[in-house]
């Protein structure tokens, strides 16, 4: 046994060493660029939407005839929750695997190239029916409004595209274990593999109400279609969707930040059991979206309860290892004292300190998402501006930042080029802004929500209840905090470009924290796939099956298609 | 492995995810606080024709008891501007005629999805005198944000 992990040992150092050598490959760096590019493009528009329509609430802009609020809307969750997010995803993933894998292969870079351009070409069939305003129904475009029919196809090109990057990354990771027998697979092609499982397990459901639900009726060729089945078919997807994004920032946490703090990261088995975890009990977690729909029972409400908390287990996990290894590494350094460890953390590297703000929202965010999924307090806040607060916490803070704390070094690294002093500066300045931004907008959200302000509403007065609730003035912050966040997006978006072609020549580290030196190997159970992919079908379907047969069977007449904007 | 404080952070972390547990199943079950969740259907074009919804509107059945029922199509209720004395409970029976709609009463607690073929129900006492405003919060199309009306509680 202690053979065998000495033996692995040396096998990563070679590599390690081998990748120091060869650097970067050019090939594969050039499939992470491209998703790079498009995903902060689609930051750069989905934020300037963002401002739009934070000024509209606060009241002080009214939008054209020709572009109207909720149009504008449907394409800012789009750009943002969907292309950002999937296409830094898949370039951060695909640079990883490269990198800790020895390359990727050839098919799996045709693949990744074919997934591309699929994956361009559905976007585009989505944005043009949404600037036509044949499309304004949302990210969550709940049947029975129906958009035009281009755009559910575009929706089937990114899944397709989706499922063309899953394939390639299995297949690379396939490939390392044949050639790697015994070994566990490195944390990063650890990560992605729970990521790409992810993204397969999620886009399946949403592919089934797409292709065999919507499509066939926004067509014509069936009339009617079941509002609640479709309903339950997207949350399976939607929810697991955003909390993939959260698993990739969370893999940045485990793998990335303790090597820039110069630290080691944290044992290696509990991570393991970390990401197993979030992936078995992930899907599951999308029914707290129908906690107050008609036609599910009360019992299967609490039982989703607790598939719903239940993921709030690893991540309580996660909180406790951060900050032991944050504490660690300062320590290791010289912080004495009950406090003197946080000192001696590199706040000025924007590395390390966009990740670390990142990680410190998700505190209030978590704590608020535990708080929402149970029934009773859902109530209350379903539908406000609370849950709009709430997703630009763990969204907007927790897994962006993380993304741009990585774009500092990932960027850099890919285009051979170096992160200057001035860009760190800048690149801090640009997380200050981002930070006062967001806070002061989901602060404002959460209040406001609280006080019966729905979410997906343009700017209306009710009246004068808007006065009288006391809406007014939190909806101006939130236009003040919109206004800040563009600044932070030009920031970024400069940063990102400037890095990829001007910045000075030179290389950089990849930075994959190591483990400690006298930790004990992990079993290689955490390494069989196959088993905890049966396990998350075992979950997901004592989740689905009963509620999803009880809607088919004791269906109502279904219901036509509606446009009605 | 795992350090004694990370033990009893962990069992912390279980135990409060175990205590929000019992706290919703109690209100659920015990106190009959679950979330609007009734189990009735019927054909989402047919509205105007099936009962109760043929006849829309307020009805009193009891002491400070009342029955609403009430349609919700874009961009309205069915029947608007509910007036009712203070100390009432008001039982709402509700449906959609078209896209999926959302119930909220500003300073209530009422908040429930009403969908197309299915009936919501949702029941509140208003203490209160004053005016509530109330309100579609799913988004329903172009005119959404005027999707609402009032209950005047005397």
């Amino acid at each position: 046994m202690d053979a065998a992990i000495e033996q692995n040992r040396r096998a990563a150092v070679l590599s390690e060493k081998k990748n120091k050598v060869l650097g970067v490959c050019l090939e594969d760096a050039r499939i992470s660029k491209s998703y790079l590019a498009v995903a902060f493009v689609a930051l750069l528009l989905g934020g300037l939407l963002g401002l739009l329509q934070g000024l509209n609430r606060a009241g002080v802009l009214e939008l054209p005839a020709w572009l109207n609020y909720y149009q504008i809307l449907t394409a800012h969750g789009l750009l943002l929750v969907v292309v950002l997010s999937a296409f830094f995803t898949i370039g951060y993933f695909y640079a990883g695997l490269s990198h800790t894998l020895g390359g990727l292969l050839p098919k799996v870079r045709k693949l990744a190239w074919i997934g591309f351009w699929t994956k361009m070409v559905g976007l585009v069939l989505v944005v043009v029916p949404v600037l036509m305003n044949e499309a304004s129904v949302m990210y969550t475009f709940y049947p029975p409004m129906a958009a035009h029919p281009v755009f559910y196809f575009g929706l089937v090109f990114v899944v397709l595209g989706i499922w063309m990057l899953a394939t390639g990354a299995f297949i690379n990771v396939a490939h390392w274990r044949k050639n790697h027998k015994g070994q566990h697979l490195p944390i990063l092609a650890f990560f992605a593999t729970g990521v790409f499982v992810l993204l397969v397990g999620a886009t399946a459901f949403v592919a089934v109400e797409v292709l065999f639900m919507i499509i066939p009726w926004s067509l014509g060729w069936v009339e009617t279609i079941n509002v609640m089945v479709a309903r339950t078919l997207f949350w399976a997807f939607g929810h697991t969707a955003v909390n993939i994004w959260y698993l990739t920032a969370v893999s940045a946490w485990y793998v990335i930040v303790p090597k820039i703090i110069g630290g080691t990261r944290w044992n290696d088995y509990l991570t393991r059991v970390v990401v197993i975890a979030l992936v078995i009990m992930n899907i599951t977690g999308g029914f707290h979206h129908q906690i107050v729909d008609p036609g599910i029972s009360l019992p299967i409400k609490f039982m989703h309860v607790f598939m719903s908390l239940a993921i709030g287990f690893p991540s309580l996990m996660t909180a406790y290892a951060m900050f032991r290894v944050f504490e660690r590494t300062g320590r290791r350094k010289g912080g004495k004292g009950a406090l003197g460890w946080f000192k001696k953390l590199p706040w000025g590297d924007v590395r390390f300190l966009s990740p670390f703000i990142a990680m410190a929202a998700f505190i209030p965010a978590g704590a608020g998402g535990i708080v929402q999924s149970t029934n009773q307090l859902d109530q209350v806040v379903h539908n406000t501006m609370w849950i709009v607060g709430h997703f630009h916490l763990t969204l907007g803070m927790s897994v962006v930042m993380t993304f741009f704390g990585i774009s500092y070094w990932l960027v850099p690294y890919l285009s051979k080029r170096v992160l200057t002093p001035q860009m760190n500066k800048l690149g801090v300045i640009q997380t200050i802004i981002w930070t006062v931004g967001m806070v002061i907008m989901a602060i404002s959200m959460h209040a406001a929500g609280l006080f019966g302000s729905p979410r997906r509403t343009s700017f209306t007065t009710y009246g004068d209840f808007a006065e009288t609730l006391g809406w007014n003035p939190l909806m101006t912050a939130v236009g003040i905090g919109a206004t800040l966040l563009l600044i932070a997006v030009i920031l970024q978006v400069h940063a990102v470009f400037n890095m990829m072609f001007f910045a000075p020549k030179g290389e950089v580290e990849f930075p994959i924290a190591e483990v400690e030196k006298n930790e004990t190997a992990a079993p290689y159970m955490t390494e069989r796939w196959g088993i905890w992919v049966v396990v998350m079908m075992i979950v997901i379907a004592m989740a689905y099956v009963l509620p999803l047969t009880d809607m088919i069977v004791n269906a109502p007449p279904g219901s036509p298609p509606f446009k009605t904007w | 492995m795992m350090h004694l404080d990370e033990k009893i952070w962990l069992t912390l972390s279980f135990g409060i995810i175990m205590i929000f547990m019992l706290i919703t199943g109690y209100q659920a079950f015990a106190l009959e606080m679950g979330p609007p969740s009734h189990n009735e259907i019927l054909d989402p074009q047919k509205v105007d024709e099936t009962a109760p919804f043929d006849e829309p509107g307020i009805k009193q059945i009891g002491e400070k008891e009342y029955e609403v029922v009430m349609t919700l199509q874009v961009f309205s209720f069915t029947p608007m501007e509910l007036e009712i004395p203070a100390g009432s409970t008001v039982h709402f029976t509700l449906t959609s005629k078209d896209v999926v709609h959302g119930f909220q009463v500003a300073n209530t607690n009422i908040n429930a999805m009403v969908m197309p073929g299915h009936i919501q129900k949702i029941s509140q006492k208003f203490s209160e005198p004053g005016e509530y405003l109330v309100l579609c919060n799913e988004y329903c199309g172009a005119g959404h944000q005027l999707m609402s009306t009032t209950i005047t509680v005397k």
